[in-house]
This record gives C-alpha cells, structure tokens and sequence, in this order.
C-alpha cells in the first residue's frame, strides 16, 4: 500500500516525535529523521517506525520524523495516528495498539 | 596499564605526561613543595596603563602560559577583549589556563586554536561548541581536566607555571588592591582568581571601576599585581548570574530533594553543627529549603555552608541556622553582595576549600554534600564531563573535592529525555566511585555496598525505595531501550585528572 497524501501527527514538545507521511518519490520506505539523540538511538527510531508502518502494510511512503527524545512508545502511537489520517480511518485500530 | 578503576591508560600517554594511574580517594601525610612566582620589584606610585596593547607585547610571548578567572561566568567581557589582541599581534603556541571554560569564550578559544594562539589547554571543563570542536579533534594536544581543588593543587606544585593572569575585577584601585563584592560588574567570592594572584609571575588586572586608593576589602592586594588596566566593561551584571536563584517547581526535582532531605536528616551526620555544600542544581538547590524545615523542627544548627553560594544558604545564615558560609564562588547576585555585609560569609580561596594538598583543605570537614551527574555508572562512579554521545559538555567543578565528604550524595533524575543517567558503562570517569555513598533518583535511591552502615539507616526510612545500582541501571533501560555507544578514534583529547593529580580516565575523539 502507499500513501497518497500529506499528513502528520505529533509535536514538537520534548520527549514528542512529530511524523510527517507524504508521497513516496520512489518505490520504498523513505525515513528522514531529526532527532537530538539521533547517535543514540538513530536505527531504534528507524526500526520501530518500519515495523508500525509494515503493520498496515505500507510499502511506499516518504516519513519525515522530528524527533525530541521520545520514548518506543510514542513513536509507535503517532505513526500509527498518522497512517490512519492518511488513510482515513477514523476508528482505532485496535489490533495494531 | 590499568587504574584502579580498571580504565585502561596508554603508557606512552602516562610518559609524555609523567602520570601515576590513580590508586585511592585516600590522601597521605607525604610532604610535597610550593613553588614561588618570579616577582619584578614595583615601586610605581600607580599600576594603571593605557594600552593592553603594549603590556601584551611585553608580558606575552611564545609558549606562555596565560590565565583568567571565570567568576563572570556568562556575562565575561575580559577574556574574549584579551584573547582577541594575543591573537592579533600573532603570539603563537600558549596554554590557556583558565579556573575554567564558560560559553561566552567558546568562539574565541576555537578561534584562537585556528590560529595557532592556543595550542594546550587546561581546564575544568568545556560545554557547547567548544566541547564538540574538542571532542571531534579540533586541538592536536589533549585538554588536561582538573578539579578546583586539582587545580589549586597542580599551580601550587608547579604543574601549571602561569606566565601571566589576566583577572577581571570590578573594582581596583591604581595599585592593584581589589575584591568582588562592589561595583557594577559584582560577583562576590574570587576564591578561584586568588590562586593566579599568588602564584603567576605577571598580574594584570582589568576592570570598569578605578577607585581611591586604598581600597578595602582587599581579596587581590597590590603587592601581587603588576598591572591595572582600565576597560569599558569587565561584564554583563544580567548574566554574571541572576538576581536569585530561584527554587524549582519540577515535580521531578521536588521529589528527588525531598528523598535527599530523608536521606540526610535519617543519617548520623545530621546533627548540631553539621557542615553541608549543596551546588546550584534544581534538586539541591529544593533540598536547603527542605532541610530549614528540618533544622527549624529539630533545633539542629549546622556550622558551616561550603562552596558555590546561592540566596537560598543566605537565607539560613540570617536565620541563624547556619553559623558561616565559607565561600569560593556566588551563584546569584543576593549571595554576591551578602559577602561585603555579613563577615560571617568567609571568601575562601580554591586551595582553603578543596586543594588536597596542603595542611587542610575545608572539604576534610565536610560532612554532608549533593552533587550532580551527566552519568553514573553501577560500580558508582560518576560522570560530569561528556555526554552519553562522547561529546564534552561539561566541567568537574569542585566534584571531585566535594565528594570526599562524610556523606556524598548523587542527585540525578533515571532519565533525562530519552538519556539513561544510570548506566553499565559510561562514556568518562571524573569522580571515583569510592567516594560517592549515595545515589537518589526519582524512582528511588541505591547506596555504596561499602557503606552497610548507611543502609541500615536509611531502609528503615518510610517510603523511600531502595534498590541495588544495577536494579536503577535496569530500570533505565527498560524506560529508554538500549542506547548505541559512541564510537572513538584512538586519539586522546582529553586527560581526566583525579585531584591529587593521578590519571583517572582519558577522553579520546568522538567518530561523530
């Protein structure tokens, strides 16, 4: 699946990651990431935003991800919200949480 | 070669350099030699000269060692003024010896190591963009880092010989006589600037603020100084420091102190005439207000407040609940200008307050003091250089001296952001873990294995949870995740010194 429009979730307050899905410009997973604690935890960030996006099955997106110190489980939360905003779903998805 | 922490030090290294691996906290009763400064015979009925200009291209000269002070803190005009004119008129190849290294210097030290100016430092510590140029390998010769005490201790022994100090005052008269206490640029105790004043060869010191002669209170006396230079502005009064500190309202800080504060009034230490250093972080600068209450509660009076000074301990000292302040450095402006009131408030100098080597330095008395943490690790040692990313943005201040105190106990939050403060390794060493006893987080405390009389003390306290160093250390993690450590060159940058001038770690050049 690929994302098709520009949406985002999230702030820039600390211990926040703000996510930012937008049409791929090519055909995988793009990962643009800011983070403060980018040499600590740089592929841990990466890793968990790969994993939550492979949930719903999306193939092709271009991720642009601010991070400021925030936990596995923020991140998970607002790319999860994200994927849903760009898809339209407005019911949580459950399974995924 | 290893120390007795088990860090394992370059014997090349400890040859250039003539170290010792640091063995113990314990000092001995061995005899060791002052050096004495070259003085030049002055009988000029005044010291005052037009041009910097001309004293520097007479005073200063290849290869040098140059000092300053850094009471002034974020508001200092002098250094950058100074350093500007060495590096104009093209002096190459000193050692900058400052008490230590504020942000408002860093562009001007990195531009002085461009230029060739400044080719060996030595310091307390760095922060902000200097650090990082440092860290990454901007300065060919490592950084050698020293506590105030080691500090004191290396520039009495001669391990530092300063050619010349510039010291920014903010008051003088025309023949050198001159305190910290009056004048727009105020900034109370210059406990570490009295250090260069009696041992550099040459004295020069700057200030905005000529008055009649003699000048009393003297701190700095005109038969140490060479030269009095007048200048616009020796620095900015709103950011020497503010005007009171101010107590934090972080819960996390707030529960943190008031843990210390059980841990402390639950201890033998805690009885009439305790002595204490609290530091200016949030949590302990909440913990004086925690333990007034207690003090007040318990009719205890303490007989002395070490250190750096805030508002706060002023407070306790007109109260009547602490007997003296003895004081190196004021953090805020009411603690500045309490010192020239009240002769209770004792400016000290680095040496009286921490230099392990002389006939008895105030931090022997100590009995109870809070310190803070960039890291700690689970065999206690602590942290307050670099970051968890290798990066130095820190200074060792009086830690390592502090800590030698009865009862030393560490105040850091688990985590700061997603940065674990408890960790299995950490990425430098400044203080040995032997001398810390307590640790306090906000989840709860760990206590030294080797002070089981503390334990027994402090687990009958009510509510306070206490935990094995590991335990906070897995604790962390379980939080944050698994944090990537950094990756080095093998190429010093920067050499650790315990305070009685061992080596306890070297700091090598970050790959990022």
């Amino acid at each position: 699946m690929e994302i098709k429009k520009t949406v985002i979730a999230g702030t820039l307050e600390s211990s926040d990651i703000q996510i930012t899905l937008s049409p791929a410009t090519g055909d995988n997973l793009e990962i643009e990431l800011e983070s403060d604690v980018l040499n600590q935890f740089g592929n841990q960030i990466k890793k968990v935003i790969t994993e939550t996006l492979q949930k719903f099955q999306i193939t092709k997106v271009h991720v642009k991800a601010i991070d400021q110190g925030a936990l596995d489980c923020v991140i998970r939360a607002r790319t999860i919200t994200a994927v849903q905003r760009a898809l339209g779903q407005t019911e949580p998805a459950w399974e995924e949480l | 070669m290893k120390n007795s922490i088990g860090v394992e030090l370059p014997e090349n290294l400890m040859n250039q350099y003539h170290y010792q691996p640091f063995i113990t906290t314990k000092l001995d009763y061995s005899e060791i030699s002052r050096v004495a400064p070259v003085v030049r015979i002055n009988t000029n009925q005044s010291k005052v000269v037009d041009s910097l200009i001309d004293l520097i291209k007479e005073n200063v000269k290849d290869g040098m060692t140059i000092s300053f002070h850094h009471h002034l803190r974020e508001g200092d005009q002098i250094f950058n003024y100074v350093m500007q004119v060495i590096i104009n008129l093209g002096i190459k190849d000193l050692t900058l010896a400052p008490s230590s290294l504020t942000n408002v210097m860093n562009e001007m030290v990195i531009k002085a190591i461009k230029a060739g100016t400044i080719t060996n430092i030595t310091s307390s510590g760095m922060r902000g963009t200097l650090g990082k140029a440092v860290s990454r390998g901007l300065l060919k010769n490592p950084v050698i880092f020293r506590s105030h005490g080691g500090r004191a201790r290396a520039i009495a022994t001669g391990k530092i010989k300063i050619d010349v100090a510039f010291l920014g005052v903010p008051n003088s008269d025309e023949m050198g006589n001159a305190n910290g206490m009056s004048g727009k640029a105020v900034f109370g105790s210059m406990g570490y600037a009295l250090i260069d004043a009696r041992y550099a060869n040459r004295v020069v010191l700057l200030t905005d603020n000529l008055v009649d002669y003699p000048n009393t209170p003297a701190s700095i006396n005109q038969t140490q100084v060479d030269y009095v230079v007048k200048v616009d502005q020796v620095g900015d009064p709103t950011k020497i420091g503010s005007g009171a500190t101010r107590f934090t309202k972080d819960p996390k800080e707030l529960k943190i102190a008031q843990m210390i504060n059980e841990v402390i009034v639950s201890s033998p230490y805690f009885k009439e005439g305790f002595s204490f250093q609290t530091g200016s972080g949030g949590a302990a600068l909440a913990v004086t207000r925690y333990l007034r209450q207690a003090m007040l509660k318990r009719k205890i009076k303490s007989s002395f407040a070490l250190g750096g000074i805030t508002n706060s301990t002023i407070e306790l000292l007109n109260e009547g609940l602490v007997n003296k302040i003895m004081d190196v450095q004021d953090f805020d402006q009411i603690a500045a200008t309490s010192m020239r009131d009240n002769k209770n408030q004792q400016e000290i100098d680095a040496s009286w307050y921490a230099d392990p080597f002389n006939k008895g330095a105030m931090v022997t008395k100590l009995d109870v003091v809070i310190l803070s943490a960039l890291q700690v690790d689970t065999s206690f040692n602590v942290n307050v250089l670099s970051g968890s990313d290798g990066i130095i943005r820190g200074a060792i201040g009086g830690h390592q001296d502090a800590a030698t105190a009865k009862l030393t106990i560490i105040s850091a939050p688990l985590t700061r952001g997603r940065i674990a403060t408890i960790v299995p390794k950490m990425t430098s060493i400044s203080t040995p873990g032997a001398s810390v006893d307590v640790v306090v987080t906000e989840y709860g405390i760990a206590i030294n294995p080797q002070r089981q009389d503390l334990i027994s003390y402090i687990s009958k306290i009510p509510g306070i949870p206490l935990y094995s160093i590991n335990e906070l250390a897995q604790k962390a993690v379980d939080i944050v995740g698994e944090a990537q450590l950094p990756e080095y060159f093998n190429r010093p940058v920067g050499l650790v010194e315990y305070r009685d001038g061992t080596l306890i770690d070297v700091i090598n050049q970050v790959k990022i």
